[in-house]
């Protein structure tokens, strides 16, 4: 066995919720926690009769995602039913799309470690209705809530390009960034706005020969732990049935599996792939959608610098390590947000600090973003020189970002304010230290004698022209003043 | 004169004259209903009360020297396909027996704010899958022209209740000739508009790229005066069609001025296949617009044949799928004892779904199921082009066709009930029509040696609706067939 090795193979299917107005085919509005069948209509109903009208706002957003994506975007694109019978599907068929899905072949650039990027392949992304959502909590009947039905899915599915659970987990990351950016979805994880599905199977090689498993499709993950998890248990799963069995991957053996996440394990559903004919031919209720360049050009003007682009370009451009770019580029409103406030004046590493210690701190306490908690680009960006200038010193910046988003002062008057301005005037600091030179005639004799206490004692006196100063000296000036009068 | 004989829109100006209230109407519609109906069987549910208020308020208006609709106190019926906000909507199915709708379909909001009285719905064959009306789950529905025949299908209620006086005009929606040929059957006028004309927003579908409402009328005005009333863009509807591709015409205005230069096209050897009264009546029918100045002109229409096979594929498939949400799940008759939710699906569609819509379900079903999708649904997809191109083709030498609308006329009760496969072959000249998407017309032309009325059909290129109810008329205006009665007028029908 000890020449044996593998290669993890994941291909991963995702369902993105877009953040439209309304729902994919009428005019309800989206919903989440409201009360059940609350959010419905005819037409989300499926009752007899009622027709579904395309929600344009949902097209576009699905492409503009398709774009970011790098997808081919269809000339032609259409409307199918999928049929099949489930109790939450009140028409018993989704609308969705079959063969001529609005994007076609892409790809994704993924964040690998150390800064290294990989490209994913998309095969294609395409809108569909979601379906209700089905209640056993009542007794010895289920119940059914189509709040959720008809709620816009993008659905986007990779190529099996991803080998291992952390580049499964990083695509799932910066699809969420993504999508955010471009304002398509909130992808809420919480609320379910992305669900994935990743296919896995092994390619083994052993003494010469290579060996590939059966594939098991991990159904409806919504948190990035559980889809990385899921992916890796099934890793060693299919090596250790593999080593026990020596199955391998033929038609009609790809199994079903859901992720059991109490006992973090992934637990057969359905051990053979089910011949599901879903019947799909088009919407006759639908007429297809043919965008004309000049609505594909409106939708394209709206695409951005994507969150990894940015992430690289900020390491570059502002020698920014790549984990605080990370940070800062992780939503779209804190990097443009950075960014202002360096164009306004601040240092980049000054700005960043600011941001990522205090402001992203308080943001995330109070679930806003920067602009949110009343924060100027302007602002902050004075607060960043004012500490470059020495005249605040760096913790004191800290304390006043604080205050400046609980009262909405500017960073001077609050410096002021609050007795954090730093002493730098020479004369003054001159005269304070000639005091504590003279109070001190033993420490000076440290010094100047080259004691190897020297260094301590410098400390010392340096500490004594703080308490005199109640800390606002400015420590920089008073040390070059230290180094002319004793050396240094 | 009674007043169940004046015309829709004799009707209408006399209640807008003052000389008649649309309540003294109504309750002699109402009457009519109760003395002929029992036997007729055309209504499904009447909303007598209801239909009195509506009247009394259009009365009101008027005597108030207020502005009202086109149809102002006009009491008319609603085939039982479309929904009501009030009633039920059956569809003659009894998995829908007591589904009521929450919302009114566009047309029916359409007759309300013209002020028409909507005095009932009408029986149907169940999801308007038949030609008989004998498919109904609810109702048996006759000819008011002989009670031991079948009134056509599937909007046969609608067709019988014009015939027998039971309303001044009345809705009906054709996939295959369901409006038509039931108007043929019972010797009424019946349009069937241009794919996308009429909102069916609100109208349960069966086959959803071949589903048309349509007016039936006791003359060509009457039916004119409907179409003005439902046709138009719905934006509820996204097929339906915008009026800067196709503007919505006064299909009243000239109706009475016969189409200049007018060349009517003839399908060379399709009529063979028709009874010889048929054929006869309409030979003397296309005589007649020689007669009046017209070029008839022989047509080529080499894939007419196969008509019958690609619709009985596309109809069912799509069928198959709309029908889908009968499922017994979230509204409509569920099975009392289900063992678990597949037995919900299953035993509740087994129990109240008719044999007919089985059928027919079955069929879409194999139709787009994986491996036989190519051979029959998008085979059949191709030949509907090729229909749609010998109609494009046979426009370019006449303004319409004309042919019958079906080959018998009405046939016995149960006659056809154990031969499906006869009775989807009685569709021969109807079904083209909505697998091109055009406007087809049926108005009376004659009677059989029985007296069992005859419909000539008048088939159009899209959107000349305006064109072809006035070609239409001019046979009209010729003849005196529209104004005979059906036998139960003058002696009941018992």
């Amino acid at each position: 066995m000890s020449d044996l090795t593998y290669r993890i193979v994941v291909g991963l299917e995702i369902h993105v919720q877009l953040c439209t107005r309304t729902k994919m085919f009428c005019g309800c509005a989206l919903s989440f926690g409201e009360e059940a069948n609350s959010r419905v209509c005819p037409v989300c109903l499926g009752l007899p009769g009622a027709l579904p009208v395309m929600n344009g706002q949902a097209v576009e957003y699905a492409i503009l995602a398709a774009m970011a994506l790098n997808c081919e975007i269809a000339e032609f694109t259409k409307w199918d039913r999928k049929g099949y019978y489930y109790p939450d599907l009140p028409k018993n068929y989704q609308i969705s799309q079959y063969d001529l899905p609005l994007g076609g072949p892409g790809y994704i650039e993924i964040p690998l470690e150390g800064g290294k990027t990989k490209s994913i392949r998309i095969r294609r992304a395409h809108l569909e209705e979601d379906a209700g959502k089905n209640l056993h909590t009542a007794g010895a009947h289920s119940q059914v809530d189509l709040n959720r039905a008809g709620t816009p899915l993008l659905e986007i599915v990779t190529e099996p390009d991803l080998n291992s659970p952390e580049q499964v987990r990083a695509l799932a990351v910066e699809l969420q960034r993504i999508v955010r950016y471009l304002g398509v979805s909130e992808a809420d994880m919480q609320k379910g706005h992305m669900r994935f599905e990743p296919n896995v199977n092994l390619v083994i090689e052993r003494a010469g020969q290579q060996f590939k498993t059966p594939i098991a499709e991990v159904k409806n993950l919504n948190s990035f732990r559980a889809l990385e998890r899921s992916v890796a248990y099934e890793a060693q799963r299919q090596l250790d049935e593999f080593l026990e069995t020596g199955k391998t991957m033929q038609m009609g053996n790809k199994s079903t599996r859901g992720w059991d996440d109490a006992n973090e394990a992934t637990v057969l559903q359905r051990e053979k792939e089910e011949a599901h004919d879903y019947r799909y031919f088009p919407d006759p209720d639908l007429v297809p959608v043919t965008p004309t360049p000049e609505w594909l050009a409106a939708i394209r003007s709206r695409l951005c610098e994507l969150p990894l682009q940015r992430q690289v370009r900020y390491v570059q451009e502002y020698a920014l390590s790549d984990y605080d770019a990370g940070v800062l580029t992780a939503d779209r409103s804190t990097a443009d947000f950075f960014e202002q406030a360096v164009q306004a004046g601040g240092a980049a590493k000054r700005v960043c600090n600011l941001l990522t210690q205090v402001g992203l701190k308080l943001g995330n306490e109070r679930g806003r973003d920067l602009p949110g908690l009343g924060l100027e680009a302007a602002g902050v960006a004075d607060l960043a020189k004012m500490i470059d200038a020495g005249t605040i010193s760096a913790s004191a910046g800290n304390t006043i970002l604080s205050a400046m988003v609980e009262t909405g002062k500017k960073p001077d008057a609050l410096a002021e304010e609050l007795n954090l301005l730093q002493k730098s005037d020479a004369g003054e600091l001159e005269r304070i230290l000639d005091k504590v030179l003279a109070e001190n005639p033993a420490i000076v004799t440290q010094i100047t004698s080259g004691d190897k206490k020297a260094q301590k004692a410098r400390g010392f006196l340096l500490g004594q022209v703080m308490q005199k100063t109640k800390g606002q000296a400015n420590p920089k000036v008073v040390s070059e003043l230290l180094n002319k009068k004793l050396g240094g | 004169m009674s007043v169940h004989e004046l015309t829709a829109i004799e009707l209408r100006d006399a209640i807008a004259a003052k000389r008649i209230t649309s309540v003294d109407a109504t309750r002699a519609v109402l009457g009519r209903i109760e003395r002929i109906d029992l036997i007729a069987g055309a209504y499904l549910s009447v909303f007598a009360d209801r239909a009195i208020q509506a009247a009394e308020a259009v009365d009101r208006r008027i005597a108030a020297g207020k502005p009202v609709g086109p149809l102002a106190g006009v009491p008319v019926a609603v085939k039982d396909v479309m929904c009501t906000s009030f009633g039920t909507t059956t569809c003659g199915s009894r998995v829908l027996e007591s589904f009521h709708a929450p919302y009114d379909a566009t047309v029916v909001r359409r007759l309300l704010a013209a002020d028409a009285v909507i005095v009932g719905k009408t029986n149907m064959d169940e999801f308007a899958m038949g030609s008989s009306t004998e498919n109904s789950g609810l109702k048996r529905t006759v000819n008011p022209w002989d009670s031991s025949r079948v009134p056509g299908g599937s909007s046969g209620g609608s067709a019988a209740a014009v015939a027998a006086r039971m309303c001044f005009a009345a809705l009906g929606s054709d996939t295959g000739g369901s409006i038509r040929q039931p108007a043929s059957f019972c010797g009424v006028v019946g349009l069937k508009p241009t794919y996308g004309r009429v909102s069916r927003y609100g109208l349960v579908a069966y086959g959803s790229s071949l589903d048309q409402i349509g007016p039936f009328g006791r003359t060509v005005a009457d039916a004119a005066l409907m179409l003005n009333v439902i046709a138009g863009h719905d934006p509820a509807d996204s097929t339906s069609v915008s009026e800067d591709v196709a503007p919505v015409e006064d299909y009243l205005q000239k109706l009475t001025e016969p189409v200049e230069g007018l060349r009517i096209g003839v399908a060379s050897g399709f009529n063979a296949g028709a009874d010889p009264a048929v054929r006869q009546a309409i030979e003397r029918a296309v005589q007649g617009y020689r007669d009046a100045g017209a070029q008839v002109v022989e047509v080529a229409m080499p894939h007419l044949d196969y008509a019958i096979a690609a619709y009985y594929v596309i109809a069912t498939a799509e069928a198959s799928s709309n029908l889908a949400r009968y499922d017994g799940v979230h509204y409509g008759h569920r099975t009392p004892d289900p063992a678990d939710y597949v037995e919900v699906y299953s035993k509740s569609r087994e129990e109240a779904l008719g044999k007919e819509v089985k059928r027919r379900i079955m069929l879409g079903t194999y139709a787009l199921s994986s491996g036989y999708y190519d051979a029959y649904y998008l085979k059949a997809l191709r030949v509907r082009n090729l229909i749609r191109g010998d109609f494009v083709r046979a426009f370019e030498q006449c303004d319409c066709l004309a042919m019958p609308v079906a080959p018998t006329t009405a046939f016995k009760l149960g006659e056809n009930v154990d031969d499906p496969l006869k009775m989807y072959l009685s569709d021969i000249y109807t079904i083209a029509v909505n697998l091109a998407g055009i406007p087809g017309i049926s108005v009376p032309c004659g009677f059989d040696e029985a007296g069992l009325p005859i419909g000539l059909q008048l088939i159009g290129p899209a959107f000349s609706e305006a064109r072809l109810l006035r070609i239409a008329r001019m046979h009209e205006a010729r003849t005196d067939w529209h104004t005979k009665k059906p036998a139960v007028i003058e002696q009941g029908m018992a």
